[in-house]
């Protein structure tokens, strides 16, 4: 993947005056170190997760790629909700917060939005972003707030051993479903489409390259990125992602997303994606349609319908799963937003409390 | 009649008969018209919600208060925004009740009425005393409309209102014949009548009118048409007043006395607004909004979003949760994070409240209480949620609770639960109610410079050491040994990187800890956080003038103003009662149980089943006697006042007291 990044800033504006109070104490505690390694960035706690859990790479990844960006530790704040993957925070050394069940996009939003200064991230996975979070997640994408949103899907319930979860495909055999799951899963990406996402990419916990390339521009997009990383329970899942990491069927069902390269795909190029007659993409054989047919991937289309038709190539057993970054449009960024209109308003009225507690009607008793 | 018995002409003469207190004046056309001092007035203007009476009420309460009268009132509406015109449902009222003393209610009943159409004749009349002046819209009273409340004749004809003193008074034709010229059509003319009406009131009770004209030019200043037409509205229906037979005496209370100084007239929603953000410059931090509409409390959401030049940030969340979520995320990055809503509200925004008490960050938690359970009377005010606010919780999640008293003491009583939240650490739940959230009042302006300081420090080095004896280490949960609170490093200090969350935290070093141990230790710490925060409240005020009382009443929140009038009725009687009335709620002020224990009954009245007595009997071991409504309006201190004598009379020697009724005809209220 070559794709380079059109936002070279960090999507962080020049907030200087956050708050005197906050601005103080930031100042007094010394100067900020932004040449970090990957174990300044690991702390003293026992990293918790299964042995052989994809949540170990998904971290060593993070840790790895995280100081290249140049920020540093104190200004990272890592968010994250119930679930294997929320334990995130404690492994992580920048500030932290392991909320409650599907809430984290609402506390990363008002910690975002009041502190345009530091770099968000929430940590969650397909329980908890997609069941019980589902509505602060889609309004947070919708709404852009600078957030990156780091979305584990194992297809499956970890913590509480071993529920389907709202990404297990139909059928899903559980301790919850022993006849087989009835309702049919979310695909994540197109439900961030859905809700107008700004940045939407997808990556393999396995494939520290894709992933670390994914990651990188999520976290210079400014608005809400949502990368939905696939991650494999090896206790109550096993194997979920098995198709795509097997060496003979992997490239035979992947889809590279690379902004600006035609779709092709699978061993030899056999495989493309071109136009079908209603308005959406379907998979042909390379060597059966013109060159010309073939689809260019275009990440910054404003219109989102062709990430989301890009999303709908998917099968539920994962058959043509696009990987990359579906959808990088620029769009002014909700706290952004919020503190120039702060700014305004504290242009055209200097901030008079005596004068705003006096009002309009007020009146003297003098004895 | 005496001039106390306010705003009635009596029937028999027309003219007041009180010509000690009554002048006379000559208007023009050689009418002529004599003026009657009197000491109280209670008005309910009422009509249909789109007659624009809660307008008409506020402008009238922005008169009074301009005069100098001490003023109380009482809004009350449908839940729905526009019920069926002309409906039953659909009327809303606005009862003023002023005074040439400080007062503490909106009145038990009006001694006049003003009704714009049939429905709201139907819905008010049971509440004007015989003898009461009643208004009507005659133009409204239309077969049609008379039928769509099931009058069979018209009662301003038919002689069924003879009890009363009755003014039919053809306000939406005067009203439209005013405006004739004004080139706007019948029905936009007609949505001037209640300027009409505020016109006629203003000449009625000698209020300035220049108030209501620089409204009036301000509210529509960008449709100088409208503006022009309800400012002429206004103006005729004051020289209508002037002019006409049908009213031949005005009435004159004159100015309260008020202690020196600048005031103005405020509603609990607006002085609540405003104490958010005098907390936010009081403290130096910024202040974060997270909210979702609710009724009674998005009048605070609304006011707030105006004040972005104080720095303060108004989030409009896609529910409750997110929206305390969102203010607690805020308050983690050292932010004043404040959350608004109603019941409803603070049971979804519960397990964030208890992360609120985990990770001990300071939130503001604004109930604005309204009838429950469930959806409920969401326009209706109750005391519903303070055992919800105490209690409702998983696991022992112990959170500060504060009650305002009075529409201008929620703007003090956002400023002292901030006060607890930042120094204790840790969510407070603010308790105002419906009542107190859209009635207004007189407020002594404070200066600013003499607010509470709020400033705080936040941690900015390392305070410790590692278990291994590691220097320079940053505890998270190191607690100040005089408050138990402990530090808040906000995001951007460098070197004190920390992770908190909901799980049990290890003492100190704040680590994931299920050491059982630790869980009773920490669990009894956060405790004595809150329990210490007694230390830091002002003793209780036990309000007895006579000093030998052996019954006390005890209230909290916005009952302070029923039960005080109470009170009075009760002591004008020669009875004595102590009355004492609670801020805190959450802890309780330490002397409470003391003061409780001297009296040989302990009455307490509440808009609930009895929630605060409940507490009290399982805390003091009291005997509390319990007296409660759930009617979604305040009580009537008439009522009160008889309870508590009962309970007086029934207590100790035989009573000697003079019955209550015959001993407060007249009395102050």
């Amino acid at each position: 993947m070559t794709a380079s990044p059109h936002v070279h800033d960090l999507g962080m504006p020049d907030v200087t005056t956050i708050s005197g109070a906050i601005d103080a104490s930031v100042a007094a505690s010394g100067p900020k170190q932004t040449e970090l390694k990957a174990k300044d960035l690991k702390t003293d706690q026992e990293v918790r997760w299964c042995p052989g859990c994809g949540d170990y790479v998904i971290l060593n990844a993070v840790q790895s790629f995280l100081p290249s960006l140049g920020i540093a530790r104190e200004d990272m704040v890592i968010v994250s909700g119930i679930g294997c993957s929320s334990r995130f925070p404690y492994y992580m050394n920048t500030y932290g917060m392991h909320s409650i069940h599907g809430r984290a996009p609402a506390i990363a939003t008002g910690l975002a939005a009041s502190r345009p200064d530091l770099s968000v991230w929430v940590v969650t996975g397909d329980g908890d972003a997609l069941s019980i979070g589902g509505n602060h997640l889609i309004h947070t994408l919708r709404r852009n707030v600078n957030l990156t949103i780091l979305l584990f899907n194992n297809r499956i319930y970890g913590l509480t051993k071993g529920q389907y979860s709202p990404t297990s495909e139909v059928g899903k055999v559980t301790k919850s479903t022993p006849m087989g799951s009835l309702d049919h899963p979310f695909n994540p990406v197109s439900l961030a489409l859905g809700a107008d996402a700004t940045f939407v990419g997808r990556a393999m916990d396995s494939d520290r390259k894709g992933l670390t390339d994914v990651l990188r521009q999520a976290a210079e997009h400014q608005g809400t990125s949502l990368v939905e990383i696939y991650q494999n329970c090896n206790i109550f899942n096993d194997g979920a992602f098995e198709l795509l990491k097997d060496p003979t069927t992997g490239p035979m069902w992947t889809i590279p997303l690379v902004h600006g390269e035609p779709l092709v795909f699978g061993p030899g190029g056999a495989s493309c994606v071109v136009r079908d007659d209603f308005g959406g993409l379907r998979i042909a054989e390379t060597n059966q349609v013109d060159a010309s047919q073939i689809v260019v991937h275009d990440a910054r289309r404003e219109d989102p319908s062709y990430a989301f038709a890009l999303s709908r190539l998917s099968s539920q057993d994962l058959r043509y799963t696009p990987m990359g970054v579906f959808r990088k449009v620029a769009k002014p960024s909700y706290d952004r937003m919020m503190a120039d209109q702060l700014e305004d308003a504290a242009a055209q009225e200097p901030a008079d409390l005596d004068a705003l507690l006096a009002g309009n009607d007020s009146w003297t008793v003098t004895s | 009649m005496t001039g106390t018995n306010p705003g009635i002409i009596p029937a028999e003469s027309g003219v007041a008969t009180d010509m000690d207190r009554a002048a006379h004046s000559s208007a023009p056309g050689g009418l002529v018209k004599s003026v009657v001092e009197l000491d109280r007035v209670v008005i309910r203007l009422a009509g249909d919600s789109g007659d624009g009476m809660q307008l008409t009420g506020g402008r009238f309460t922005s008169e009074t208060a301009t005069f100098g009268n001490d003023l109380s009132t009482l809004p009350n509406f449908p839940a729905e925004i526009r019920a069926p015109t002309g409906t039953l449902p659909g009327v809303s009222s606005f009862q003023l009740h002023f005074a040439d003393h400080d007062i503490m209610t909106p009145g038990d009943a009006p001694d006049v009425l003003v009704v714009m159409n049939p429905a709201a004749l139907k819905a008010n009349l049971v509440d004007l005393p015989g003898g009461g002046l009643l208004i009507a819209d005659s133009d409204e009273f239309t077969p049609r409309n008379l039928a769509k409340v099931g009058y069979a004749a018209n009662p301003l004809e038919d002689g069924s209102l003879d009890r009363w003193q009755l003014v039919s008074v053809p306000l939406t034709s005067m009203t439209t014949d005013a405006l004739a010229d004004s080139g706007l059509g019948k029905k936009e003319a007609e949505r001037s009548k209640n300027m009409f009406t505020l016109g006629l009131l203003s000449w009625m009770y000698h209020r300035p009118t220049e108030g209501t004209i620089r409204f009036l030019e301000r509210q529509f200043r960008r449709k100088p048409q409208i503006a022009a037409a309800n400012i002429a509205a206004f103006r005729a229906g004051f020289n209508y007043g002037e002019t006409t037979e049908a009213f031949a005496v005005s009435y004159e209370v004159k100015p309260a006395p008020m202690a020196p100084g600048k005031y103005r007239h405020i509603s609990g929603n607006q002085a609540l607004a405003y104490g958010i953000v005098a907390a936010g410059q009081r403290s130096g931090l910024p202040v974060f909004l997270g909210a979702y509409p609710i009724t009674p409390a998005s009048d605070i959401l609304h006011e707030l979003s105006r004040h972005k030049s104080f720095g303060v940030r108004t989030f409009q969340a896609e529910d409750e949760i997110a929206g305390i979520g969102a203010a607690l995320g805020a308050s983690f990055g050292g932010a004043l994070g404040v959350t608004t809503t109603s019941g409803p509200g603070v049971a979804l925004k519960a397990e964030t409240i208890g992360l609120a008490v985990m990770t001990e960050l300071p939130l503001l938690i604004v109930d604005v209480q309204r009838g429950g359970p469930s959806t409920g009377l969401p326009t209706k005010t109750e005391q519903s949620d303070l055992l919800q606010a105490l209690f409702g919780r998983n696991g022992e999640a112990p959170v500060p609770v504060i009650a305002p008293r009075s529409p201008a003491d929620c703007f003090d009583a956002t400023l002292e639960a901030t006060r607890i939240a930042l120094t204790y650490r840790t969510p407070v739940i603010l308790l105002s109610d419906g009542y107190l959230a859209n009635g207004a009042e007189p407020w002594s302006i404070p200066a600013v410079d003499e607010l509470p300081d709020l400033r705080v420090e936040f941690a900015t080095a390392p305070n410790g050491s590692a278990e291994d004896g590691t220097e320079g280490q940053f505890l998270p949960y190191l607690r100040d040994p005089e408050t138990l609170a402990r530090p808040w490093a906000v995001p951007g200090t460098a070197g004190l990187q920390h992770r908190i969350g909901g799980l049990e935290k290890a003492d100190k070093t704040g680590n994931i800890s299920y050491d059982s141990a630790n869980h009773d230790f920490m669990t009894r710490t956060r405790q004595a956080k809150i329990d210490g925060i007694a230390a830091s409240i002002p003793a209780t005020e036990v309000d007895d003038p006579d000093g030998d009382a052996t019954v006390a009443v005890i209230g909290w929140g916005s009952t302070y103003g029923p039960i005080g009038a109470a009170c009075r009725r009760i002591r004008a009687s020669g009875r004595s009662i102590a009355q004492v009335h609670l801020r805190h709620l959450n802890p309780l002020p330490a002397d409470l149980g003391q003061i409780l224990a001297r009296y040989d009954r302990v009455v307490c009245p509440e808009m609930n089943l009895g929630q605060l007595a409940l507490l009290l009997r399982a805390k003091y071991l009291i005997d509390v006697h319990s007296h409660t409504q759930v009617r979604g309006l305040p009580f009537r201190a008439a009522e009160l006042a008889a309870v508590l004598q009962d309970v007086i009379d029934s207590t100790g020697p035989t009573p000697t007291a003079a019955p209550l009724e015959a001993a407060s005809n007249g009395a102050v209220l």
